[in-house]
């Protein structure tokens, strides 16, 4: 049940990718969410017999066959189903359907339908198969599986020379961060000699197997893999250029899934980590700020998903704080929430799109709420699950971090809910400015803006839905120790086996007063509130519009060219490379090996002229120079 | 160096080198050619010299008798009895003289150094028919057959060759040609 | 049999110094004349001084393997002979000529 939940959207991608070409556009989308259907459906059951309550398990584990056996490096290609996989596979396989069947709308016009289909079948299994691994290879040849799957979609309309180069830049990004991992692959294996996550971890929690710098060492360089994928500083500029990619891309996989596979390793390395007070600092200063820079940057764009993407970013941000201050639980619940409400909201900016034929400015919005009512109000809840209004979803999963934020740093808990805050600011401005205020698009007609089908709204609405309630996973435990703390109980069951639950470690307990916890939440809320209205009157009372990129002065400028990053890296590493290159064609291509191998040429040529002449075709002189050539040959072998 | 050699041998050897040289010198090659036969003759009273008396006999029939004579018809046959090839300047002459001295320096000398490991072991009547027999069918059976097909392989091509030539088709050989 | 007691008197080394003259000879006329005839003759020669150096070392060492070797030289240049001369005889049915330095064709 587990390999076949695991090889359905495979198969998907094989037929679709096989002889997807053959057949009819409905025909192979709905094809390829069937099985993504199947697979939720069978990840569903899986997770039933895992904590059914008679007898609950830890893990089901399967293995397919060895993967590698050289030497004494031993590896299966082994699935492990367990708690934080099972949470995993439920996001991906969820969210996954819901984003296959808006899809099939979305793209309809696409004659590369089937090839969309096959690509994102194949970037379901491939996620499956990182978050499912039993071990650290099987977690490798995933992460590399939905980096090309990212590549292929980001770059899915290549006619775009511009998109194009977006998915190189996101692959090669993420090749750095991949380096990073490999490396911290290595150095387990020469540290620990094994892969498996059980042995792993097990001889992590009770070895003295190795110094704590090796494990800070180890600890870092995972970081630099997950920094890669999910999208922190200073890999980062690859996510907001992947926008490129068809919406439901980015939804999918830029927003709910790929991007969290860094949060995953963390969590999943949760044992070395632990061990590694140092690794932990780092993972949440890097996360702090990438969080800030994002969220800064975020207020300052126009392009509705440029916006989303920022947003990411911070979000991610602030999942890395959390796994830094040690609350593994906090992220891993803002990883669900996020998933929730960040792919309503990319998925309600592709209805916009949609409906405003491809226009992605919000500038030539404004006014869309009464000709897309369900998208306006999707779009709404979204708005406030990310921003933190009380009792959605976001506002549980953002305060567990700032609180845990607050236990561990008061200067850490400051600035996360600065960028909090922030978060509002930008969001409501972008949501303002598309649907209040009146249209400003000069191009279309402002009639012939419509709703989306039923096939894109049906999706909005069960995520809406999911971003209201979804704080219920893990309730904070001030409205009851009986409800509350879902995910945590579940993340740490303990079946009596030797290191059963997913966090070995006990994680830090919050121990802060009711008082102070109130106190929290009564900043974070007037922090939303602020926002609310400073945005409300700017955009809504006094109807302003953003200024153009060319348009902004000081400051503002800084923020709508993203702090120039991407010109600082092009002057740092690529401008350096290009003038190198030059040199080196110019110089050692041109001039030396061209001229070494011409000479070669023009030798050989030489030579070969001067020895024809000898060969003259007249029988004398062959037979005078055979006997010459005999007679040195003997005069040799006398001497 | 020569006084205490027997008269015979030196008498053959002188006149061997002789008529080669003249062979070599002739103007007229039909001149080079009895010249040639005469040293043939030579070379075989060497052999009897050498007590290879059967060899001496072959080397008559099946050089001066046989290809020479080959070598006599085809000069009459294109008329090349009168001198008529063109002389060569001196300076081949001395190129081909300096090789051919220094060729033959280069082998004395080689001689010179293995030739004295040689053993006299004379043996009593190898030279006869009998002998000669008996190793040529049973040591070198296998060779002497080969050479029976190389025969054959030289007499079909000669014959080939000599065809006079149709349709300028003269190199193509005939099925049955190819394969009698 | 044996006619003149000759092992006594002559050395392998004078016959080596004959034959290497004969063959000498030879070469010098290979290398000197232009006719095709004279040329194969030549070779005859020099084939010949290989044949009494072949004879002699197999009568001064007891063993009658030289001679049989002279025998499969023989072979091979009497056919050698019948082709080159029928090659000859071709040749000269097209150009008119024996001369080797008019067939300078074998230029690539």
């Amino acid at each position: 049940m587990l390999t076949l939940m695991i090889f359905l959207p495979l198969i998907g991608f094989l037929i679709n990718g096989l002889v997807g070409r053959f057949l009819p556009k409905n025909v192979s989308g709905w094809l390829g969410t069937a099985a993504v259907l199947g697979s939720f459906i069978l990840a569903v059951m899986n997770f039933n017999a895992l904590t059914a309550e008679a007898g609950q398990l830890e893990s089901i584990h399967q293995k397919l066959f060895t993967f590698l056996h050289v030497g004494s490096l031993h590896v299966d290609f082994a699935f492990q189903f367990d708690r934080l996989s099972a949470v995993m596979t439920l996001i991906i396989t969820g969210i996954g359907t819901l984003i296959h069947m808006y899809s099939i709308a979305y793209m309809h016009e696409d004659d590369g339908l089937y090839k969309f289909f096959a690509y994102l079948n194949l970037f379901i299994f491939n996620m499956l198969v990182l978050v499912l691994g039993s071990n650290y290879m099987m977690l490798f040849f995933g992460w590399e599986g939905v980096g090309l799957c990212s590549y292929l979609l980001i770059g899915f309309w290549y006619k775009n020379v511009d998109f194009g180069k977006a998915a190189r830049k996101a692959f090669v990004m993420n090749r750095i961060g991949d380096l990073g991992l490999l490396l911290g692959l290595f150095l387990i294996y020469s540290t620990y000699g094994t892969f498996e996550y059980q042995d792993l971890f097990s001889r992590v929690f009770t070895g003295t197997d190795a110094s704590s710098n090796v494990n800070t060492a180890i600890a870092l360089l995972l970081f630099i893999g997950a920094m890669g994928k999910s999208a922190q500083i200073p890999l980062y500029t690859w996510l907001p250029d992947a926008m490129a990619g068809p919406t439901p891309v980015s939804a999918l996989i830029h927003a709910a899934t790929m991007v969290t596979a860094g949060i995953y390793l963390v969590i999943r390395s949760e044992a070395i980590y632990a061990l590694s007070p140092f690794a932990n600092e780092i993972v949440m200063w890097i996360g702090l700020s990438t969080s800030i820079l994002a969220a800064l940057i975020g207020l300052k764009q126009n392009d509705i998903k440029k916006v989303l993407a920022y947003s990411t970013v911070s979000q991610l941000g602030l999942m890395f704080i959390a796994l830094g201050c040690g609350a593994y639980t906090a992220a891993l619940f803002h990883v669900i929430t996020h998933a929730f409400f960040k792919a309503l909201l990319f998925l309600g900016s592709g209805s916009v799109i949609h409906g405003m034929h491809h226009e992605q400015d919000i500038r030539q919005m404004g006014g869309l709420r009464k000709k897309m009512p369900i998208t306006y109000l999707t779009f709404l809840i979204g708005t406030l699950a990310i921003t933190g209004f009380p009792f959605l979803s976001g506002f549980f999963s953002k305060d567990e971090i700032l609180m845990s934020a607050f236990a561990h740093n008061k200067l850490v808990f400051g600035l996360a809910l600065m960028s909090a805050g922030i978060t509002g600011f930008y969001m409501f401005r972008m949501f303002f400015v598309t649907f209040h205020g009146t249209y400003r698009n000069h191009h279309h007609a402002y009639e012939k803006v419509h709703e989306s089908p039923l096939l894109m709204t049906l999706p909005l609405l069960v995520l809406a839905v999911l971003s209201v309630i979804g704080g219920a996973v893990n309730l904070p435990h001030y409205l009851g120790e009986g409800i509350s703390g879902g995910l945590h109980h579940l993340l740490s069951f303990d079946g009596g086996g030797q290191f059963s639950p997913i966090l070995i470690y006990p994680e830090h307990a919050i121990e802060l007063s009711h008082t102070a916890e109130i106190a929290l939440l009564a900043m974070a809320v007037s922090v939303f509130v602020i926002a609310f209205l400073y945005t409300r009157n700017k955009y809504v009372v006094k109807g302003s519009v953003p200024e153009a990129d060319a348009d902004q002065q000081g400051m503002g400028k800084v923020l709508a060219n993203k702090f120039y990053v991407d010109e600082a890296y092009d002057m740092a590493f690529v401008a350096p490379l290009e003038s190198a290159s030059d040199v080196i064609t110019e110089y050692v291509d041109e001039k030396a090996l061209k001229s070494a191998v011409d000479g070669v040429g023009t030798g050989g040529y030489g030579l070969s002229k001067l020895l024809s002449k000898i060969q003259n075709g007249n029988i004398e002189y062959y037979l005078l120079y055979m006997v010459i050539g005999i007679s040195l040959l003997l005069a040799f072998n006398l001497f | 160096m020569f006084q205490n050699l027997p008269i015979p041998f030196l008498i053959l050897s002188f006149l061997t080198i002789l008529s080669s040289l003249y062979v070599v010198t002739s103007k007229n090659p039909v001149h080079s050619v009895l010249a040639l036969i005469f040293t043939f003759f030579t070379i075989s009273a060497h052999y009897v010299l050498l007590n290879a008396q059967f060899l001496a006999v072959v080397n008559l029939i099946v050089y001066a008798g046989a290809i020479m004579v080959l070598f006599l018809f085809v000069l009459m046959l294109l008329n090349l009895s009168k001198e008529t090839e063109p002389v060569k300047s001196n300076w081949w002459g001395i190129a081909a003289a300096i090789t051919a001295g220094s060729m033959l320096l280069i082998v004395t000398a080689a001689f010179q150094v293995t030739g004295e490991a040689v053993a006299k072991n004379p043996v009593e009547g190898i030279g006869l028919v009998k002998a000669l027999g008996k190793v040529l069918f049973t040591r070198f059976v296998v060779p002497f057959e080969l050479t029976g097909i190389l025969f054959l392989a030289a007499m079909v091509g000669a014959v080939l060759l000599g065809k006079r030539e149709k349709n300028n088709a003269v190199l193509i050989p005939k099925e049955e040609g190819g394969n009698s | 049999m044996n006619l003149l007691s000759i092992f006594n008197q002559v050395e392998i080394s004078h016959y080596i110094y004959l034959s290497t003259v004969l063959f000498s000879i030879g070469l010098f006329g290979v290398l000197f004349r232009r006719n095709a005839i004279i040329l194969l003759m030549c070779i005859e020669l020099m084939l010949n001084a290989v044949n009494l150096l072949f004879t002699a070392f197999s009568t001064y060492m007891g063993d009658a393997d030289g001679q049989i070797f002279v025998f499969f030289i023989m072979v091979v240049a009497a056919a050698e002979a019948a082709v080159g001369l029928a090659i000859l005889v071709l040749v000269y049915r097209n150009t008119r000529k024996t001369d080797v330095s008019f067939l300078d064709q074998l230029k690539g």
